[in-house]
């Protein structure tokens, strides 16, 4: 067998190809050539560039070494289905459905379907490339750029269940669509590529949760992959929330495809996982479009949560904005990389960029890099960002009302992460995001701080 | 007993000795006033009441109602009844006034075995004291101290003792930034509170205060040290000599 932890980048391509070939033979659809094609354009793509270094400055401050020397295996057959009563710390109240998927596929048994409107498709991608490819098509892999990420090709030449949503043109959809992603425990490092396509036709409006979590505590890498397009006026709020256990991996990428006066809210709220990268990828494609990129960080321990946007302005008068907060204690490391490119057609494009950061503890750290590449002449381009401790004097003034410490340490907290919370939408999922936001807060403030400590020992 | 006995209190601020010996005992229904120039020790004596860490007691004891001050954490403090209305309020985003009002209304009741009041029991109440302040409804949703004017900011200050019902309330230099008008609702504010169960102390530089708040007794801090005290009128007699003569004498009764 080999030492398999010290397995070299070749040895751990060697593994990814024996998969590979494996996984082509018998993948769902392989009969369709459009398909079998971007698998191996994905395959080929990954070989070619195999896992990023720090040489790579995409990827300065994310070291992924852990994850190539890794002999992750795809998880093939789910022998070994979790039960409904184990999903249940995972469910959101208030969602018009929600999709389970297990190390990577649908499991309809412990999904959740619900009753949406006509006109929306909510669907496993497995059984829509089955029952009607005709519509996948024209967009899967169409948005994503195998160029730009080895763990975007990956994912794309391991292409074959996800979630799949459509929303006719006009819908309202009150309801927010929900896609759980567990990664399980096996007695191997499991692997899984988790592949969504959300499309918003034109004008209407809805609502999608990415909920990424784990059970067991066995090492796990989930690699995944979201193209969203928002067509003309489409109105769209998407989540992802990343709380996975501390062993677990997660890469991410959102690619959102926004047409003429589209308007698209991304949220990433990265609470969990060892290693987490999330990258979110707008292209403001017609005129008039707006995104807004908010991201809420909270890592403590040895977490690693890096977050990379590259919003791209293709088109005149759209406006981004990227606001990311992070909180940082004990050993953990926070990554914030905002590119923003202004291709010279972008006239009068408006894109702001804000990344505050708290640090709680000395040996906490944060990585932030702004990156403006502005080939227009008309623009409005501002970055900005800071980071700091918790004030002492707030702490001293919340104190001097009866608030014990560790309250205020909590309600300091909160209130900064409240920034990030204020700008989602009123509903189900700001609700759920809320009150992960304030378990971990209460968590944090509890453990971060000496003084605190000594009172639980006292 | 005395709600309040400090007793030969020495500071220290980094390398600076602050407060030289401080003698001063308050007794529940009395309002006193520390009057002194700029830099005498006047909000470091205040901030050390309220327990602020960053100060370093060297000498000397406080006791606040017979338990020992210099013991207790600040939410302790405040959770026996001491409320230090601060000379700069702190703004914190995030927060709004009306959940940090009913957060720390809750910990104190808590902490002296009350039940913890509901939103629904706390915003009549809330508004009663509003009214008095002459508050808008509108600072109750607003993040604690964020883009208060100052008035509001002081306002907001007494608003949260009204709230809090302390036994003994240290207002600092309440009266700075204030026109007359908001001086005249503050001031109404505090003399709505004054019973025979609690005490002030009022920290000013200024006598402009005293004019609305009667004091019963008044100390002149100077450079550390109480240097006179007297009752009402010796706080118009620094108005009209200033604080030179009596800097002047306090220098030379202790030389350097």
């Amino acid at each position: 067998m080999g030492n398999l932890n010290v397995a070299t980048a070749t040895q751990g391509l060697q593994n990814y190809a024996e998969s590979f070939g494996g996984f082509e033979k018998a993948a769902a659809s392989r009969e369709l050539s459009w398909l079998r094609k971007l698998r191996q354009d994905g395959f080929a793509r990954f070989s070619d560039t195999s896992f990023p270094t720090l040489r790579d400055e995409d990827w300065r401050f994310t070291n992924v070494s852990a994850i190539a020397q890794t002999p992750f295996r795809l998880v093939r057959n789910g022998d070994s289905l979790p039960s409904r009563k184990d999903l249940d710390p995972f469910r959101i109240a208030g969602l018009g459905c929600q999709l389970v998927f297990v190390d990577g596929r649908f499991a309809p048994a412990l999904s959740t379907l619900g009753q949406m409107p006509a006109g929306v498709t909510v669907n496993s991608l497995a059984r829509q490339l089955e029952r009607d490819p005709g519509t996948l098509e024209p967009h899967l892999g169409r948005y994503l750029d195998l160029q730009r990420d080895a763990f975007g090709a990956l994912n794309t030449a391991f292409l074959e269940d996800g979630g799949y949503v459509h929303i006719a043109k006009g819908l309202v959809v009150e309801a927010p669509i929900g896609l759980l992603f567990v990664s399980t425990a096996h007695d191997f490092p499991a692997v899984n590529h988790p592949r969504n396509l959300i499309v918003a036709e034109e004008n209407c409006q809805a609502t999608i949760v990415e909920d990424y979590v784990s059970l067991g505590g066995a090492e796990a890498l989930c690699n995944t992959v979201t193209e969203l397009v928002a067509r003309d006026r489409a109105s769209i709020s998407h989540y992802m929330i990343e709380r996975e256990h501390a062993k677990a991996f997660n890469v991410s990428t959102l690619r959102i495809q926004q047409g003429r006066n589209s308007d698209v809210a991304s949220h990433s709220v990265l609470l969990g996982g060892a290693l987490v990268r999330n990258n979110v990828h707008p292209v403001l494609a017609g005129e008039g479009a707006e995104c807004l990129i908010n991201g809420l960080f909270i890592g403590n321990g040895r977490q690693h949560l890096d977050n990379y946007m590259l919003v791209e302005h293709a088109s005149p008068h759209c406006s981004s904005r990227q606001f990311y907060n992070g909180i940082l204690d004990g050993q953990a490391h926070g990554v914030f990389h905002g590119r923003i490119i202004v291709h010279k057609d972008a006239q009068k494009t408006d894109a702001k960029q804000t990344n505050r950061n708290l640090l709680l503890s000395d040996t906490a750290q944060i990585d932030t890099k702004p990156q403006l590449e502005i080939y227009a002449d008309d623009v409005k381009c501002t970055h900005g960002a800071t980071i700091g401790q918790m004030e002492e004097s707030a702490l001293f003034y919340l104190r001097s009302r009866g608030i014990d410490e560790a309250s205020a340490r909590r309600l300091l907290l909160v209130a900064f992460a409240s920034e990030c919370l204020d700008r989602m939408k009123e509903g189900p999922v700001r609700t759920h995001v809320e009150t992960l936001v304030h378990e971990h807060a209460l968590r944090l403030a509890g453990e971060s701080h000496g003084a605190a400590r000594q009172e639980q020992i006292a | 007993m005395s709600l309040l006995e400090i007793k030969n209190l020495k500071v220290r601020v980094e390398d600076r000795e602050i407060l030289k010996g401080i003698n001063l005992t308050l007794n529940a229904g009395e309002v006193h006033s520390i009057m002194g120039p700029n830099g005498s020790g006047k909000s470091t004596l205040a901030q050390v009441l309220a327990r602020r860490e960053s100060y370093q007691v060297t000498g000397g004891e406080i006791l606040f109602n017979g338990k020992d001050l210099l013991a207790m954490k600040p939410e302790e403090a405040a959770c026996e009844g001491l409320f230090l209305a601060f000379q700069y309020p702190v703004e914190i985003p995030g927060i709004s006034n009306a959940y940090f009002l009913r957060s720390a209304l809750n910990a104190v009741r808590k902490y002296r075995g009350q039940d913890e009041m509901d939103a629904m029991d706390f915003l009549p109440m809330l508004r009663e004291k509003l009214k008095l302040l002459e508050m808008d409804d509108k600072l109750l949703n607003r993040s604690v101290n964020e883009a208060f004017s100052g008035g509001e900011k002081k306002r907001n200050e007494i608003l949260q003792m009204a709230v809090l019902e302390p036994k003994l309330a240290i207002l600092d230099e309440t009266d700075s930034g204030l026109d007359i008008d908001a001086l005249r609702i503050v001031a109404q504010g505090v003399n709505a509170m004054r019973s025979p169960e609690r005490a002030m102390l009022v920290v000013t530089h200024y006598q402009r205060l005293l004019n609305y708040i009667v004091p019963d007794r008044v100390h002149v801090l100077v450079e550390g040290r109480i240097v006179r005290s007297g009752g009402p009128e010796l706080a118009l007699e620094l108005e009209d000599q200033g604080y030179s003569t009596i800097e002047s004498v306090a220098r030379g009764a202790s030389p350097a």
